[in-house]
C-alpha cells in the first residue's frame, strides 16, 4: 500500500503562477471570498427544509434580524430563528471545527490520509460523552469535557502505536487508526446495549452526526471551543508549515517541535471533543475540505487552516441541508452524507499515492 | 563560535561519540570524515542541539547550547541535512522561506517581511535556482532538492553552518559549486562551517581542517596535510592509498590504490 504523496501537485502550478508564495493580501482575498460564500450558503439553509417559508418574507426577516416588519407568522419565525437558525450555525461550528481540525492533523503527522474519524479520534470523544451521558446525565457541560478527555486519549495512543522505531510511516498510521476505531467502536457497542431500545435509534443517529438534538448550551461551548481552536491552530501555522516538511527540519530551523506539537493536540481534540459532544461524529469533513483546500489555495497552513475552516463550515451546512430535506419530513444523519462524499476521495487519494 | 568540548553521545548505552572536541570558528570550514556509522550525522545533531549529550559541553559563543531558545539557535546555526520528505506540495519559494522561521517576530507567527523575500531570492540565486521560485520542490530532481535544502539554510542568514554530506546527490561541476559557496560565504562572512563528506579530496581542497572519526572517536584533527596521510587513511578506511600534491591546486591528493582489489 502506498500512500498519496503529493497532493494536488498539477493544480500547484496554476495557484503558484506569478507568485510563489501565499501573501497576506492573497490569504485575506481568499478568507473573506469563502466568508461571502458561507454567508450564502447559512442565508440558502434558512430558507430550504421540509417547511416551506414564504422566501421574500424570509429574507426581509433574517436581514433585519427578526424584525416585525416582514409578514411571517409566529410559527414561521420559530421554525426560521428557533429552529433553524441554531441548527446552521451547529452545522457552521462543526464543519469548521472538524476541517480545521484535519488541516492541523495532516500538518502534525505528515499524512494528507490524517483524520479525526478515521484516525478514531471521533469515537474516543464519543466514548467520553457516552461515559457523561450514562454516568452524569443531569449534568451537561460533562459531555464535552469527557468527548475532550476522550478525544484526547485517542489522539495519544493513535501517536503512539504510529511511531514505531523508524519512525511514523503513513501507512501505519492510519492502521494505528484503523485499530482505535475498531476497538473504540465495540465499546460503544457493548454501551448501546446497556441502554433502553428507545434510546438506542436516537443514540445510532447521533453515531453517525446528527445536528438535530443539540441545546443552545451546547451550541454555545461548541461556537467558543471553535472560534478558539481555530485562532490558535491558525497562530501556530508557520511552525506547522515546518513541522509538515519533517520534525527534524523544524527544529534545525527554530521550531519548539515538542511545544507546537503539544499545542496541537490539545487543541484539535477540544475542536473533536466539542463538535462530537454537540453532534456526535460527521466523518469525513477533516478529510475532504483541507483537501480541496490545499488543491486550490496551497500547503501553506497560514492559509490553509482559516480557509478550511471556512470552507467546511459551508460544506456541512450543504451537507445537513441535503440530509433535512432529501426524504422530509424523515432525515438523515449528516454524516451519512459527508461520509457518501468523503470514502470515495479517501480511495482516491490512497491509489493516486 | 561553536564549540564542542570533549563530547560523548551514547543510544541506549553504546557510546556513539565518544570524547570528541572541536570549535567551528568564523572564517573556517572543518571537514569531518569518516567510514559509514562512524558516528558522523550523530555528532552534527549533537552540535545543533538535536541529540543529548552524555557528558561534555557544546558552547555557543561561551555559553552552553541547551540555554539559548530554539528560535535563537535557528538564527545562528544553519543545518543541511541528509533526508527530508515531502507529502505536501510546496513551492521552492515556501520552502526557501521556511528558513525565515526563526526571525519572525510576533513569536513565530505572521507573515514573511520583504527582508525575508529578499533573502531567499538571495539564496535561490546563489544556488542558481533563481527560476524554480514557483516550481514545487516534489518536481526537482535529486541535486536540485539538494540545492533547495542549501538554499534555505543559507536563507537564514545563520553564521554557523552545519552540513551533512551537502554534495550526496550531485554532479561534479555541482559538487565544487556547493562547496565554494561554502567556502566563499566563510571567506566573505566570517562564516563557521562543519561538513561531513565522503569525498576526501574536496575535503583537502576546501577545508582548513579536518576530522578524521572512527567509531566514534577522533582519529586525528588538524590541517589536511598533516590529517590526510596514507598512514591515518588507512587506519581510518582499511585501504591503501596515494597522497601526492595536486598538481594545480597544491592541495593533498588522495588516490585510492586498487591494485590489491584486482588483484583479490
Amino acid at each position: 500500500m502506498s500512500v498519496s504523496t503529493e497532493v494536488g501537485a498539477k493544480n500547484e502550478a496554476t495557484r503558484a503562477v506569478g507568485e510563489a508564495r501565499v501573501t497576506l493580501r492573497y490569504a485575506l482575498l481568499v478568507c473573506l471570498v469563502l466568508a461571502l460564500l458561507l454567508l450564502v450558503v447559512m442565508v440558502a439553509g434558512l430558507l430550504v427544509g421540509s417547511e416551506r417559508l414564504p422566501v421574500s418574507a424570509t429574507l426581509c426577516a433574517i436581514f433585519t434580524a427578526g424584525g416585525n416588519v416582514c409578514s411571517l407568522s409566529s410559527i414561521e419565525r420559530a421554525i426560521l430563528f428557533d429552529v433553524r437558525l441554531p441548527r446552521i450555525v451547529l452545522a457552521a461550528t462543526v464543519g469548521a471545527s472538524l476541517a480545521a481540525a484535519g488541516a492541523g492533523y495532516q500538518a502534525l503527522l505528515r499524512n494528507p490520509l490524517a483524520e479525526p474519524y478515521l484516525l478514531g479520534i471521533s469515537n474516543g470523544a464519543a466514548v467520553g460523552t457516552m461515559i457523561a451521558l450514562v454516568f452524569f446525565g443531569a449534568m451537561e457541560w460533562s459531555r464535552p469535557v469527557m468527548a475532550f478527555a476522550g478525544a484526547l486519549g485517542a489522539t495519544f495512543i493513535v501517536y503512539r502505536l504510529a511511531r514505531g522505531r523508524a519512525g511514523t510511516s503513513p501507512e501505519r498510521l492510519i492502521l494505528a487508526g484503523v485499530i482505535v476505531t475498531t476497538f473504540l467502536s465495540s465499546v460503544i457497542v457493548f454501551v448501546t446495549t446497556l441502554m433502553d431500545a428507545t434510546r438506542i435509534r436516537s443514540f445510532t443517529f447521533w453515531l453517525l452526526g446528527d445536528l438535530s438534538g443539540s441545546t443552545a448550551q451546547m451550541l454555545t461551548i461548541a461556537l467558543v471551543a471553535a472560534l478558539v481552536g481555530v485562532v490558535v491552530l491558525a497562530m501556530n501555522a508557520r511552525a506547522l508549515n515546518l513541522m509538515m516538511l519533517g520534525e527534524r527540519d523544524a527544529f534545525d530551523l527554530g521550531v519548539e517541535v515538542e511545544r507546537v506539537r503539544l499545542t496541537v493536540f490539545l487543541v484539535a481534540s477540544l475542536l473533536v471533543g466539542a463538535s462530537v459532544a454537540s453532534s456526535g461524529s460527521v466523518g469525513y469533513v477533516g478529510l475532504v475540505v483541507p483537501h480541496l483546500v490545499r488543491l486550490s489555495v496551497g500547503s501553506d497552513n497560514r492559509l490553509a487552516i482559516p480557509a478550511a475552516a471556512l470552507a467546511g463550515a459551508s460544506f456541512v451546512i450543504v451537507a445537513d441541508t441535503v440530509a433535512r430535506t432529501v426524504i422530509a419530513p424523515r432525515e438523515l444523519p449528516v454524516g451519512a452524507i459527508t461520509a457518501l462524499i468523503g470514502a470515495p476521495l479517501f480511495i482516491y487519494l490512497l491509489r493516486r499515492g | 563560535m561553536l564549540e564542542a568540548r570533549d563530547i560523548t553521545v551514547c543510544y541506549s548505552k553504546r557510546e556513539v561519540i565518544a570524547g570528541v572536541s572541536l570549535t567551528a570558528e568564523p572564517g573556517s570550514v572543518t571537514a569531518i570524515i569518516g567510514p559509514n556509522g562512524a558516528g558522523k550525522s550523530t555528532l552534527m545533531r549533537a552540535l545543533n542541539g538535536a541529540k543529548e549529550i552524555t557528558r561534555g559541553e557544546v558552547l555557543l559563543d561561551g555559553k552552553p547550547l541547551a540555554e539559548f531558545a530554539r528560535r535563537v539557535v535557528g538564527r545562528r546555526i544553519a543545518v543541511v541535512a541528509q533526508e527530508s520528505d515531502l507529502r505536501f506540495p510546496v513551492t521552492v519559494m515556501e520552502f526557501v522561506l521556511g528558513g525565515r522561521y526563526s526571525w519572525a517576530s510576533m513569536g513565530a507567527w505572521g507573515w514573511e517581511t520583504e527582508r525575508d523575500v529578499e533573502a531567499a531570492r538571495l539564496a535561490l540565486e546563489e544556488t542558481e535556482l533563481t527560476d524554480f521560485g514557483t516550481r514545487l520542490v516534489g518536481e526537482l530532481s535529486g541535486g536540485e532538492r539538494q540545492r533547495a535544502v542549501l538554499a534555505r539554510a543559507l536563507a537564514t542568514e545563520a553564521a554557523i553552518l552545519l552540513l551533512d554530506e551537502p554534495t550526496a546527490n550531485l554532479d561534479l561541476a555541482h559538487q565544487a559549486a556547493m562547496l565554494s559557496l561554502v567556502r566563499e560565504r566563510s571567506d566573505n562572512c566570517g562564516a563557521a562551517a562543519v561538513v561531513v563528506t565522503h569525498d576526501v579530496n574536496l575535503a583537502a581542497a576546501f577545508a582548513d581542517r579536518v576530522l578524521l572519526l572512527k567509531a566514534g572517536r577522533t582519529l586525528a584533527h588538524g590541517a589536511p596535510r598533516e590529517v590526510l596521510t596514507p598512514e591515518t587513511l588507512r587506519e581510518l578506511f582499511d585501504i591503501q592509498v596515494l597522497v601526492d600534491d595536486h598538481p594545480i591546486t597544491g592541495a593533498p591528493r588522495i588516490t585510492p590504490v586498487l591494485q590489491d582489489f584486482l588483484r583479490r
